[in-house]
């Protein structure tokens, strides 16, 4: 029983056939959009490498049943960048050699983009660690994620921070 | 040893804080894994794993798993492809006995029993669960007391089980002082966030596969001997690696199990593990259980230093964690001792974990040391400093070079040890907190191993630099490079840079913490023989201005010969190479150890001071505050060495404080495989974190000075977090990980 | 896991129609069933999706001072709605203490309720479970069992429901709207989920094709705004589940405690409320020895149910500093780190 869904995918509306309702937002990425930039470190929720903005709300991909988001926005770290112009939040992984193997990044990256749209932490470093936790990192990055996220939140002024997600959703 | 601050600059790139090469691919979602892979075609394999840690499968539901829609195929040991070789030949103390379907044997829990390939990855791995195995159980051994203990032949890779000098009795006796207690280490996973995985497709007898390792030859070597193919018709593509950690140091049973997948049916075919199934095919830091006795003179010197270890191996296969070795390096014991026993458990054969014994033995070793410090009423600093090793006390002999002090001076005065209270218990925070301090003596050895490279320059004025390197994540793509272009004298972004398949010239494994070392030796000889090549070209010819220098008399910068004695005379490699109508100069350059190993102790070092917070009611523990100092030789990239001993330092607060395999005690079936109770540390378990690099020259390690600095993190960072809590508590807790109930 | 039939309602009607066949789930969004149905825990033949029943993703104020929270309104949401985390500050600490920002991002209300054990011999299909496998045995029992339950408990089921959000919610006595063939009811939280005793499988009282709707805070639970706070100690400082929580209430009148609540998390297969602490700490001042007190009968029943037994010292000393932090007042900020012991005092001072 195939079902066609609609998604916006990295600001592109497109009618996605789901051959079988068992699949996942993550693996519908990587395996059937080839958009492999999320990872699959544990397919349960734990680990943070699959987190995307659906909706503009990070969430685990892992987690979600792709026929169940019939209609909704996703943005993955392939749709960040405009073009060769990094997003501040990548400038600043970069900068501040917030990844080392950098498996774990694009869901460190997707997921500091969310909690800087959440406007929860401010400029508190222990709120921008206890907002990151979700996102684990075996090589042990977190000094650098945590300077990153601070310094490209402080970049991106609420103005930008709106005006980005708009221009996101006006893409679509 | 200077206690300055390091030289930023060696060269024109190496010794700067370049960010990372790959850094763009990696933060835009560009940097392709191995499971990112989707050769047209494409299958998905599922491996189904034994519930059981020993006995035999008696029934697969083979027709119930072929029933599923979208299900091609069951591979079973009735239909798996043939090998040329039994997966349990050894060949040597790198190769170890893989789970490959060789028959209905189960002798470790979550060893692979079938593989389920399907044309989804939804049916694959339902058809797996279908498979629902029948067992005949036998009990397994499970923990160090299971089972009868056995002296190893060898420990690690190829030490022996047991080392003395001098008299250990006699000098326990003479000590004023003696202490003796033992610690436990749990079973740990490496948990690299990215599952080993593999795409696997065959052409014929030619193999092409995109997968992890930290060894591209080694892997190579072992496929071609397991499928009978010549190791040049195999590639591998592992441009990148999402963490090793030593557990893609050797390609692993489930890798081979994918590539035999594919053979089976004839297409490529993708297997990735699942997060439950890392815990048990691929390899884990075996548990430990050490017995230290220490004795000390009045003063606080040691008389006796007695390390015994108790660890676990496989049923099947050795790999003994030698957990006693920094106990030959550290503190000068007139008199000392390590042993090694082992038993064998019905687990998956353990393997080399980042720091693999020195992490371990570091933690008992920097406790007993603290503990003995107290017994002595010495500050745990002094004590170590009163017991500084001037020459290697297990052989004698000379460090090639050695800052520890300077480590201990400069991390102190950082931390601001000078503060600490002697007795426990003291410090408080404005919440009414437990704060303690404690510090441990972090150490590595500096290795080589083998590694060939080349290097090409180009007469249209590039030039290309090639080695079978590895970046796990440690930042090879960027340090080598640096390494590259200062050895040919060009700009970094003048040298095509290729590392990371198994086409290249082979560049050893990433490992040991001496892959820089010893691939940027290997780039270094390369390099150097093409200059040396070029400057044959230029001080031979009369037209060069370089005429009659002779090779020795140039250096290459900025793309040009440049005689010594006179920089107003050079030349441009384009230049040289057009005068001499070649297209390019090729070098080769290789590495390996060499004889300065027989004279000079090679060891970097380093002091980890920590503090912890601990709730004096609830127990729960925080380390609040690390301050590293660590002097490993040259620095080639000082951004990415301190990233290396930042994620070291966490791993040793994940030994102290988190992480352990908790293993059913009637199954052997590890209970928390998986990443929500399987802990390591969050975001939030480091607050502070600080590397200091101190600076350190060293003549005899290497050509380029260069010590590794990917593991020495972890070393003394568990032992200085423990201390801090007895610091804290007054509580000596010896199991580790110190979860909150043993404090309570 | 298995296939399974998808059918999205449209409506609460049209739900229960369709969850009422045998096999059936509801999906919301999905965060703990599509772990257990991937580990091959939970195998539902049609799963319902709920996600997109009109009016139940909202936090409705009424007049009487309830609040009615939307079973599919986010945890996140809940938690930084300003008036809702004002008025019941501990309900907000303890949602942000739980899982991470991801998973309350996509996690609802009712699903949050609904979450089951993570007892690791129920997750994994290879031991016995009575809760996953009626009548196959308990192997948690004489396992790996540190974190394992302390009050009501049976031979059958030593499991522990891992909720933070119940915590509090219990303690301040709310009540599930239940939506279901027959109508709907309404039944406390305290009693929608069950104790083991013999039928571990029967983890609350929601009959088949009956789907939670509503969760209501009644008008009382407003009067404990500044005196609340969840506590929640942890192996790892966060994305941990709770080795126990605390809950605390009070209400304060003329320096004594005119009135107390209490729930205790990851000490039973239920938020456990602790009716028999609130009572001793009715009228008395709100010192540690009536907290030590109240602690004591809280765990007056507890007993170990394995290698646990320090569960009940914790769990008596984290009633002490959840009802000292209460007292002290609600901050008028959740700390940092909600819900934890590193939580600086400076942040939990009195407003």
């Amino acid at each position: 029983m195939s079902v066609d869904i609609v998604l916006t995918v990295n600001g592109t509306r497109r009618t996605i056939p789901i051959p079988d309702p068992r699949t996942t937002l993550l693996d519908l990425l990587r395996e059937g959009l080839h958009l492999t930039g999320a990872k699959k470190g544990c397919d349960r929720g734990q680990c943070g490498a699959c987190t995307v903005l659906v909706d503009g709300r990070r969430i685990n991909s892992c987690l979600a049943l792709a026929v169940s988001l019939d209609g909704a926005e996703v943005l993955t770290i392939e749709g960040l960048a405009e073009g060769d112009h990094l997003h501040p939040v990548q400038e600043a992984f970069i900068a501040h050699d917030g990844f080392q193997c950098g498996f774990c990044t694009p869901g460190q990256i997707m997921s500091a983009v969310g909690l800087i749209r959440e406007a929860q932490a401010g400029n508190d470093p222990e709120r921008v660690r206890e907002a990151m936790s979700g996102n684990l990192c075996r090589c042990g990055a977190y000094a650098g994620i945590t300077e990153a996220v601070l310094e490209a939140q402080g970049a991106m002024s609420q103005h930008t921070i709106r005006d980005s997600a708009t221009r996101q959703g006006e893409a679509a | 040893m200077s206690e300055t601050a390091p030289r930023t600059r060696h060269g024109s790139s190496i010794g700067q804080p370049l960010t990372r090469r790959d850094g763009i691919l990696k933060v835009t979602g560009g940097a392709r894994y191995a499971a990112d892979h989707h050769p047209p075609g494409m299958l998905y394999a599922v491996m189904a794993v034994s519930r059981i840690a020993r006995g035999r499968v008696t029934h697969l539901d083979v027709a119930a798993a072929e029933s599923h829609p979208g299900v091609v195929a069951v591979m079973t040991p009735q239909n798996k492809p043939a090998l040329a070789q039994h997966p349990d030949e050894k060949h040597d103390g790198f190769t170890f006995r893989l789970d490959l379907l060789q028959d209905d044997r189960v002798r470790y829990a979550n060893q692979p029993v079938a593989v389920v390939i399907a044309e989804t990855l939804e049916a694959a791995t339902e058809g797996a669960a279908l498979l629902d195995p029948a067992y005949e159980v036998e009990t397994p051994a499970v923990g160090l007391d299971a089972a009868r203990e056995f002296t190893p032949p060898a420990i690690g890779v190829g030490d022996p089980a047991d080392m003395e000098t001098g008299d250990v009795a006699a000098g326990l006796a003479a000590a004023a002082k003696t202490i003796e207690a033992t610690y436990e280490t749990p079973a740990q996973y490496h948990n690299a966030m990215e599952p080993h995985a593999v795409v696997a497709t065959w052409d014929g007898d030619r193999l092409d596969l995109d997968m992890p390792s930290q060894g591209l030859a080694m892997a190579q070597g072992r496929i071609a001997g397991l499928f009978g193919i010549a190791p040049s018709d195999i590639h591998i593509r592992s441009p990148f690696l999402g963490g090793g950690f030593g557990s893609k140091g050797m390609i692993a049973g489930p890798q081979v199990l994918g590539i035999m997948a594919a053979r089976l049916v004839g297409r490529p075919v993708k297997l990735v593990m699942s997060r439950p199934q890392m815990f048990g095919p691929v390899g884990h830091r075996a548990p430990t259980r050490q017995t230290l006795r220490l004795g000390a003179a009045e003063d606080g010197a040691l008389t006796a230093l007695d390390h015994h270890t108790l660890t676990a191996t496989s049923t099947f296969d050795d790999f003994i964690e030698p957990s006693g070795g920094v106990s030959h390096t550290l503190y000068a014991a007139p008199a000392l001792a390590t042993r090694h026993r082992a038993v064998r458990l019905d687990t998956g054969t353990p393997l080399f974990m980042r720091a693999p014994g020195e992490a371990s033995g570091s933690a008992a070793l920097e406790a007993a040391i603290d503990e003995m410090a107290e017994a002595c009423g010495m500050d745990p600093l002094e004590f170590r400093l009163r017991n500084y090793a001037e020459t290697e006390p297990a052989s004698g002999k000379p460090f090639s070079s050695k800052a520890l002090r300077a480590c201990y001076a400069r991390g102190a005065e950082a931390f601001g040890w000078g503060k600490r209270p002697l007795a426990p218990g003291q410090m408080r925070n404005a919440d009414g907190l437990l704060v303690g301090w404690g510090v441990g003596t972090a150490t590595f050895p500096a290795l080589m191993f083998q590694a060939e490279a080349r290097a090409v320059l180009k007469a249209s004025g590039e030039a290309s630099v090639a080695i079978g390197a590895i970046d796990m994540g440690q930042g090879a793509w960027t340090a080598l490079a640096q390494i590259a272009a200062d050895e040919l004298g060009l700009d970094i972004d003048a040298v095509d840079f290729r590392i990371g398949t198994s086409d290249l010239p082979n560049g050893g494994i990433a490992g040991g913490s001496a892959h820089t070392a010893t691939a940027g030796t290997a780039i270094k000889g390369a390099a150097a023989d093409a200059i040396a090549q070029l400057a044959g070209l230029a001080t031979q010819d009369p037209r060069s201005p370089l005429y009659g220098a002779g090779n020795a008399g140039v250096i290459a910068r900025g793309g040009r010969l440049v005689r010594r004695d006179d920089e107003s005379r050079s030349e441009a490699f384009t230049e040289i190479l057009g005068r001499a109508g070649k297209e390019s100069v090729e070098g080769k350059g290789s590495a390996g150890p060499d004889a300065a190993r027989e004279h000079y102790a090679m060891h970097a070092h380093g002091a980890v001071f920590a503090e912890v917070t601990v709730d004096p009611d609830l127990g729960q523990i925080r380390a609040t505050r690390l301050v590293g100092a660590f002097a490993a030789g040259r620095i080639i990239n000082p951004r990415l060495v301190r990233s290396q001993y930042y994620g070291g330092m966490i791993w040793g607060v994940s030994f102290a404080l988190h992480e352990q395999a908790v293993m059913d005690p009637r199954t052997g079936r590890p209970m928390n495989a998986n990443l929500a109770e399987y802990h390591v540390p969050v975001n939030a378990d480091v607050p502070s974190l600080e590397a200091i690099l101190v600076e350190e020259e060293d003549p005899h390690v290497n050509p380029l000075g260069i010590k590794g600095v990917g593991e020495i993190g972890v070393t003394g960072s568990a032992g200085a977090i423990v201390n801090a809590i007895w610091h804290a508590t007054g509580k000596r807790v010896r199991t580790l990980p110190v979860t909150l109930d043993k404090l309570l | 896991m298995i296939p399974f039939e998808y059918v999205r309602a449209t409506d609460v009607a049209d739900a229960v129609a369709a969850g009422g066949a045998p096999g059936a789930a509801y999906l919301a969004a999905g965060t703990n069933l599509l772990d257990l149905m991937k580990g091959g825990v939970s195998r539902p033949t049609r799963l319902v999706d709920i996600t997109r029943l009109p009016g139940l993703a909202a936090v409705e104020r009424r007049d009487d001072g309830s609040v009615r929270i939307g079973a599919l309104v986010r945890n996140s949401d809940l938690a930084h709605d300003p008036a809702f985390a004002r008025t019941y500050p501990a309900v907000a600490e303890a949602l942000l203490s739980g899982a991470s920002a991801q998973l309350r991002n996509a996690a609802t209300a009712a699903g949050n309720v609904m979450q089951r054990t993570r007892c690791p011999y129920f997750t994994d299909t290879g031991s016995a479970c009575n809760k996953r496998e009626p009548g196959s045995g308990c192997d948690a029992r004489g396992g790996e069992t540190r974190l394992h339950a302390v009050l009501g408990w049976s031979e059958a089921c030593i499991a522990t429901h891992p909720s933070d959000f119940c915590v509090p919610l219990v303690a301040l006595d709310a009540v599930v709207e239940i939506a279901g063939p027959a109508g709907t009811r309404s039944v406390p939280l305290d009693a929608f989920h069950r104790l083991p005793g013999d039928a571990p499988e029967r983890e609350t009282v929601l009959e088949p094709g009956e789907l939670v709707t509503v969760l209501v805070l009644p008008p009382e639970a407003a009067r404990f705004s500044g005196h609340s706070r969840y506590l929640k100690v942890r192996d790892r400082t966060s994305y941990a589940f709770a080795v126990v929580s605390a809950a605390a209430s009070l209400r304060l009148d003329g320096g004594r405690i005119a009135e107390a609540r209490l729930a205790l998390g990851g000490v039973a297969l239920k938020p456990w409320r602790a009716r028999e602490a609130e009572a001793v700490l009715a009228g008395r001042a709100p010192d540690e020895a009536a907290f030590r007190a109240a602690a004591d009968a809280a765990l007056a029943g507890a007993r170990p149910s394995g290698d646990n037994a320090f569960k009940i010292e914790l769990a008596r000393r984290l009633v002490v500093r959840a009802f000292q932090r209460a007292a002290a007042g609600t901050p008028e900020r959740l700390p940092a780190l909600p819900g934890s012991a590193f939580a600086p005092a400076s942040e939990a001072a009195h407003v």
